[in-house]
């Protein structure tokens, strides 16, 4: 007997999910394009003669020095000239040369790029252990236990980062000397601010995940699993986890992307190079090309993080895999 | 005739059994001095309304309900061994293992992110039922028994994608699958169409055949009649009758257990009332009967007093003071040749829906044909019933008539105006379509809009929480827009639909389903519509409440001449409160006509085993299972 589904069954995990690989590409490779685009269209629209601009405020120069940087730089030909040339050179890895520091921009954020993502990855992975492990633990359980949970993540996540690093700073790096006040030569210079990246993030993550649990274990399907046998732990870890997952995904992605931009101050603190101290200096000295870079470094990066966190869920929800039908 | 399970030494005992939740508030008594005992190869149904004590009974039987809940009784034995005294690592080994549980609606009681057969596998793993190498064979072979066809798809396949019946197998497969001595199925048919549930109790019974023990819960008596030798009826946490399925069909002594089998339509007279129209008794005392506030036989000693067992023949007894000696004549079957209802005046054409088609894009890239050459009339005053499983157009059909979805091909006219669809040249010069042909725009279809309503299975849906009732109701009112004159208007709507002027500032979830699914009737009432498009209204309802409401749309179409488009997946529903029938499968309309002649006369084979599935206590235990219902043995 074959029922009226089994005739439009369902496409296949695994066809499913290459599927949505290849279309989440091609919508990043789209949102690629257009941040691109618009970086070079804000380019277009700076106000002020762009050579005046490379030359600083108070230099004056002769036309012909003006024109020799126009023919240089390329700003003498059509919009669309450049344009194609912009996006060719995109393609390349070349995103210009910095006016200030005469350095290929893709050198100079490859030099600075590294201690960020370390310190943004370390940040996110002490954050979702905190967080998992304070969830996981505490989800449906004593009111009390609960409570002190909740109570440590709402601080967590409320104390602003810059204060609580100078806090830790002064504890375990100028009293107890346990690690090292600033830099980023060695692991343990990388504890402290990812600790203080992490705890906020943790914060939320944990209520995040908690309440997703919670959730989760509120579902018919943990009394059928408990009734095949299953401890409360193992029904937490193999059935009401990755429920929960989901919305911790989504949430750790999306922070994940604001870390990246938002280690500016950590790394201030700390005194660590980072793409933020590179950010900064850009933006002050209107270095164009550097801050187009950053631009175009972020959107790439909320691009992947996305794109990983999409089919991240495509393997863990097979429900997203197919598309029912709207009836 | 000995009472089932009272032999030598029955599998499980229970004697006074109590449960008490402790929630924020009071304690609350959910389960009262509960005792039945159960036999190896044996079936006790547990009958009730929800809330009545019949899942936390069985819940108790595995240990799983809740830290906010206590449970004693005097003799809690299971195959020799105390379950009262079990710790939680002890209860661990016994369930899955020795009991099993099967839920309703597999769709949520099956991990929705794990295959198919990573749920049926996780059973044997827990238990060590078989070596890790065997467990794949093994779960195929239990997939198989269930009579699953391509277990090996199968398997692979996540519940999503599986039909209700393959997964209510699945469910019972992987609740099977270490081979327990007792299957708990706790209302194991109850979202599934009704080919479909004959299927599913076939499977139950065979594996009772094979030995099990089976404790079958459901609110439905038809339901487990076929299936059960002992039932035992709960209210408010007691058995309030107990005894041989075949006495307490055929002379139930408890006036619930009467009420119960007098609610369901497909044991009923068509148009009957079905409801017991016993309501404002006042309230028992705490150490009443608790049943005396519906109860008409009620006097002062029922509420004052807890009834004493009354004993009414082997193995049967009825918690009652007044149990009721004869037994009245109560139709047990489906009576064909109707009295009851004389027919309903027919006014002139109200709807008209000629040849409407809609498909829909499938996930696989073809086409799903929802509804095709669909062509049917409904008269001013008239009952359309609208019947079909799950998946066979019906909802899709309804939404075009609502006008809340375009077809692809045919018209639907409302009152001889065009409402939806393409409107063609001739008669399209008035109404909604105004003087402009091809599609009908929503701009000119909302002036009509008050003339069609709706209403649906779950108005909690299509209520805004936030909302008082008086506002719910309000903001479909026609007439006065504000103040007394409208307060008055909705005050009249509730008491149409039966329900008191103190429920106005009350919020949907303060509300009881049923009382829900009034509030929903009388805001569709509230702009005087000449139709009322009513999709699964009593599905999610208990079969007493499912009465009521039935009683009230039969009343109100009576009474206020509103034509009902009604839509229903159960026959003895529809039965009940149409006058003509349509019946759907895949989309098509294969059979139509008036309600008495499809139902004595069916001419096409669906409707035919349609008919034949329908469970019901008048029909033998074999019997019921519909043509279809080819279980592999």
């Amino acid at each position: 007997m074959r029922s009226p589904l089994a005739t439009r069954r369902a496409l296949f995990s695994r066809r499913g999910i290459i599927q949505g690989a290849a279309e989440r590409l091609l919508a990043g490779t789209a949102v690629m394009l257009g941040a691109a685009t618009l970086a070079f269209a804000a380019l277009q629209l700076v106000p002020g003669d762009t050579v005046a601009v490379l030359l600083g405020p108070t230099t004056t120069a002769s036309p012909e020095i003006r024109q020799q940087i126009r023919t240089e730089f390329g700003f003498d030909q059509p919009v669309p000239v450049r344009y194609a040339r912009y996006v060719g050179n995109l393609l390349h890895g070349d995103l210009g040369s910095s006016y200030q520091l005469q350095q290929p921009v893709s050198k100079l954020i490859n030099d600075q790029i590294w201690p960020t993502v370390q310190l943004t990855v370390a940040a996110v992975a002490v954050a979702v252990v905190i967080a998992v492990v304070s969830a996981v633990v505490t989800a449906g359980r004593r009111p009390a236990l609960r409570a002190t949970a909740t109570a440590w993540e709402l601080v967590a996540l409320s104390t602003p980062p810059h204060w609580l690093g100078i806090m830790l700073l002064t504890v375990f790096s100028f009293q107890l000397r346990i690690f090292p006040v600033a830099g980023a030569q060695s692991l343990s210079s990388l504890v402290l601010p990812a600790v203080t990246l992490a705890l906020s993030v943790a914060g939320v993550l944990g209520q995040v995940l908690r309440e997703g649990l919670e959730a989760a274990l509120e579902q018919p399907f943990v009394v059928t699993a408990r009734s095949r046998g299953l401890s409360q732990s193992a029904v937490r870890l193999r059935h009401a986890f990755r429920h929960a997952a989901t919305p911790l995904l989504t949430l750790a992605g999306w922070l994940t992307g604001t870390l990246l931009g938002g280690t500016v101050v950590i790394e201030t603190v700390f005194s660590r190079p980072g793409i933020g101290s590179l950010t900064m200096q850009a933006v002050t000295s209107r270095d164009l090309p550097v801050v187009l870079g950053v631009v175009l470094l972020s959107a790439f990066a909320v691009v992947l993080i996305f794109t990983v966190v999409d089919l991240l869920h495509l393997v863990i929800d097979p429900r997203l895999r197919t598309t029912e039908a709207a009836l | 005739m000995t009472m089932p399970g009272a032999a030598d030494h029955p599998l499980l005992v229970v004697d006074g059994l109590d449960v008490t939740f402790h929630p924020g508030s009071g304690p609350v008594r959910a389960v009262r001095d509960v005792s039945f005992t159960l036999g190896r190869g044996e079936c006790l149904a547990l009958v009730g309304e929800s809330g009545s004590g019949k899942s936390v009974t069985a819940r108790t039987l595995v240990g799983l309900i809740g830290a906010r809940a206590a449970a004693t009784a005097r003799r809690l034995v299971f195959d020799g061994r105390d379950l009262s005294t079990l710790t939680e690592p002890q209860w661990q080994a016994v369930r899955g293992r020795r009991i099993g549980l099967v839920l309703q609606d597999a769709l949520v009681s099956l991990d929705p992110l794990r295959t198919v057969g990573a749920e049926v596998a996780e059973t044997l793993r827990t238990h060590r039922v078989v070596d890790r190498a065997e467990v794949r064979g093994r779960v195929l072979s239990l997939l198989t028994d269930v009579g699953i066809p391509d277990p090996r798809q199968r398997a692979r396949q996540y519940p999503h994608q599986l039909s209700g019946g393959l997964r209510q197998r699945a469910l019972i497969a992987s609740a099977i699958a270490a081979g327990p001595a007792l299957l708990l199925a706790d209302e194991p048919t109850t979202a599934l169409d009704v080919t479909v549930q004959a299927q599913v109790l076939d499977l139950l019974r065979r594996l009772k055949h094979s030995g099990m023990a089976l404790l079958l819960i459901s609110h439905d008596l038809a339901v487990v009649a076929g299936l059960a030798d002992t039932i035992a009826v709960m209210h408010s946490g007691l058995i309030v009758e107990q005894g041989p399925t075949d006495r307490v069909l055929s002379s139930p002594r408890h006036p619930y257990t009467r009420a119960l089998l007098a609610a369901a339509p497909a044991m009923h007279a068509k148009g009957a009332r079905l409801s017991d129209a016993a309501s404002g008794q006042p309230a028992a005392g705490p150490d009443g009967c608790p049943y005396a506030l519906r109860c008409r036989l009620a006097d002062q000693r029922c509420r004052d007093e807890l009834p004493a067992p009354a004993d009414a023949g082997p193995g049967h007894g009825a918690l009652c003071w007044y149990p009721m000696a004869a037994p009245e004549e109560t139709p047990h079957r489906l009576s064909v040749v109707e009295t009851a209802r004389p027919p309903a005046p027919r006014g002139g054409l109200l709807i008209e829906a000629e040849s409407i088609s809609k498909r829909f894009r499938s996930p696989d890239q073809t086409w799903h044909h929802a509804a095709r050459d669909v062509s049917f009339q409904l008269r001013a005053g008239e009952a359309l019933g609208l019947v079909g499983e799950s998946g066979s157009g019906k909802t899709t059909v309804a939404r075009i008539v609502l006008g809340l979805l375009e077809p692809d091909e045919g018209t639907v006219r409302l009152a001889g105006a065009p409402w939806n669809g393409t409107a063609n040249g001739a008669g399209a010069s008035a109404g909604a379509a105004g003087q402009s042909g091809g599609r009908i725009r929503e701009r000119d279809r909302r002036a009509y809009r008050r003339r069609i309503q709706a209403i649906y299975q779950d108005p909690m849906g299509s209520f805004d929480p936030r909302y008082t009732v008086e506002r719910i109701i309000g903001e479909a009112v026609a007439g006065p827009r504000r103040g007394r004159d409208r307060r008055v208007k909705i005050i009249e709507l509730l008491d149409q639909v039966g329900l008191a002027a103190n429920m106005l500032q009350r919020r949907p979830r303060e509300l009881s389903g049923g009382q829900r699914q009034r509030v929903a009737i009388a805001r569709a009432l509230a702009p005087s519509p000449d139709v009322i498009v009513c999709d699964e209204p009593v599905s999610a309802l208990d079969v007493s409440i499912q009465a009521q409401i039935l009683d009230l749309l039969t009343a109100l179409q009576r009474g206020l001449g509103v034509a009902l488009l009604f839509i229903s997946h159960d026959l003895g529903v529809i039965h009940h409160v149409s006058d003509r029938l349509l019946v759907m499968k895949d989309g098509r309309v294969v059979e139509t006509g008036d309600v008495r002649q499809v139902f004595s006369q069916p001419v096409h084979t669906y409707t035919q085993e349609l008919l034949a599935a329908i469970p019901r206590p008048g029909k033998a235990g074999e019997a019921e299972v519909g043509q279809h219902a080819t279980v592999p043995p």
